[in-house]
């Protein structure tokens, strides 16, 4: 399938809701934990190759979360190869915690077949669990039709009037799936 | 770049409903020629399928920053959707009538997930603040929270300001009804305003589900 992929990397190097270095493993079976800087981004999982000798570290050790790039409390994390090694759209994902500290991500296509996600506390996981099961534009979708129905039963009116898209079609509650 | 594509192609043919769909022209390249495809915007993305029966598409316009214009060419309903990045394409498309192309750059131009995320934060606000007691706050200026509409778009004859003029003179909502106290007695973690949104989201959500079921299935009673 084509796609635009400038496009794709110029999004990866946007502010991202999360990002971490994290120990990630491909769905091949045989495949090994690689240390990957992941950034979520809108609804996409970024994941970069992280290389020992540019990447600034924060005080804590190698496994330290990253967190946001270039945060005050730290060295800035300099990425000498920009492009992302890979990118996973996340709609219609799962996400499973897999052990206390990790978590795995799959598509409803194929469920069996995951990424999985080795983080360094059952904290940082849960974190993690919790941004990626928002970051799907369904899930937005969703909550907006909830808002704005709870709204409406309040007060009578509907909310989306003040920003002009009542009409829209991707908005109304009979677009939800029973 | 590794990409999910299968992901992305079960994302693009599912059973839920589409944001927009329809046949549009297609530039190949700077000097190429149109051709026709089958457009489905799901989210923020734009697929094209060679035909409406298309089993996969032929590919994707990822959609997130990108603004959509209006365009001079020889064809007529013509419209581009540009990125900010100097080294991205544009994309050149000509709808078949004008209400078509209207629908299209409405559309596309309020795809982004940034611009969803902020309506949803927006009214996450709204929501807590009437919780938290008293009258819902003023609706902000929507002007601020829109997308750059297109400063030279004649597409539309409806003003944009149409929707500011009405909340300027806001007149403070109706009285907000006491909430039933059977929710409150029954909210599943303590007090309802300290609940997470997702556990809200999670407990609301069943009810609403159950409703609508009843709904339907008293609909295809007889």
């Amino acid at each position: 399938m084509r796609y635009n992929e400038k496009e794709l990397q110029a999004l990866s190097r946007q502010p991202a809701e999360l990002a971490a270095e994290l120990g990630m493993r491909g769905p091949k079976k045989g495949s090994v934990v690689k240390r990957r800087l992941v950034k979520l981004v809108v609804n996409f999982l970024f994941y970069f190759r992280t290389d020992e000798a540019e990447v600034g570290r924060r005080e804590g050790g190698p496994r330290a979360g990253v967190g946001e790039l270039g945060s005050p409390d730290g060295p800035p994390i300099r990425l000498v190869c920009p492009q992302p090694v890979g990118a996973l759209l996340l709609e219609h994902c799962r996400v499973t915690q897999e052990e206390p500290s990790g978590f795995s991500i799959s598509f409803i296509e194929d469920p069996e077949r995951k990424y999985h996600f080795e983080c360094y506390s059952e904290e940082q996981c849960l974190e993690w669990m919790g941004a990626l099961r928002r970051a799907s534009y369904e899930f937005m979708r969703r909550s907006l039709i909830f808002y704005r129905n709870e709204i409406q039963k309040m007060t009578g009116k509907d909310p989306l009037e003040q920003f002009g898209i009542s009409e829209e079609a991707r908005f109304q509650l009979s677009g939800l799936k029973a | 770049m590794k990409l999910n594509e299968r992901s992305l192609a079960f994302y693009a043919t599912c059973d839920a409903p589409v944001d927009n769909a329809g046949f549009l022209y297609k530039k190949g390249g700077r000097h190429a020629a149109y051709h026709r495809r089958w457009f489905v915007l799901r989210g923020n993305m734009l697929f094209y399928f060679e035909d409406v029966a298309s089993r996969e598409p032929v590919g994707v316009i990822i959609l997130e920053g990108c603004t959509v214009e209006l365009v001079e060419a020889a064809e007529e309903f013509t419209f581009a959707v540009r990125f900010a990045e100097a080294r991205a394409r544009t994309y050149v498309l000509a709808a078949e009538s004008q209400a078509a192309m209207e629908g299209w750059v409405k559309a596309l131009s309020r795809a982004s997930f940034d611009y969803l995320r902020l309506v949803v934060r927006e009214l996450e606000q709204q929501l807590a603040a009437m919780r938290a007691g008293g009258c819902p706050p003023p609706p902000r200026r929507p002007r601020a929270l829109l997308p750059k509409e297109n400063g030279c778009a004649v597409w539309s004859a409806e003003p944009p300001a149409a929707s500011t003029g009405t909340s300027a003179g806001a007149r403070p909502g109706p009285e907000r009804p006491p909430l039933p106290p059977r929710r409150r007695a029954s909210a599943p973690n303590g007090p309802l305003d300290s609940a997470s949104f997702l556990q809200l989201h999670e407990w609301y959500g069943q009810e609403v589900r159950a409703l609508r079921g009843q709904w339907l299935r008293s609909r295809a009673q007889p």
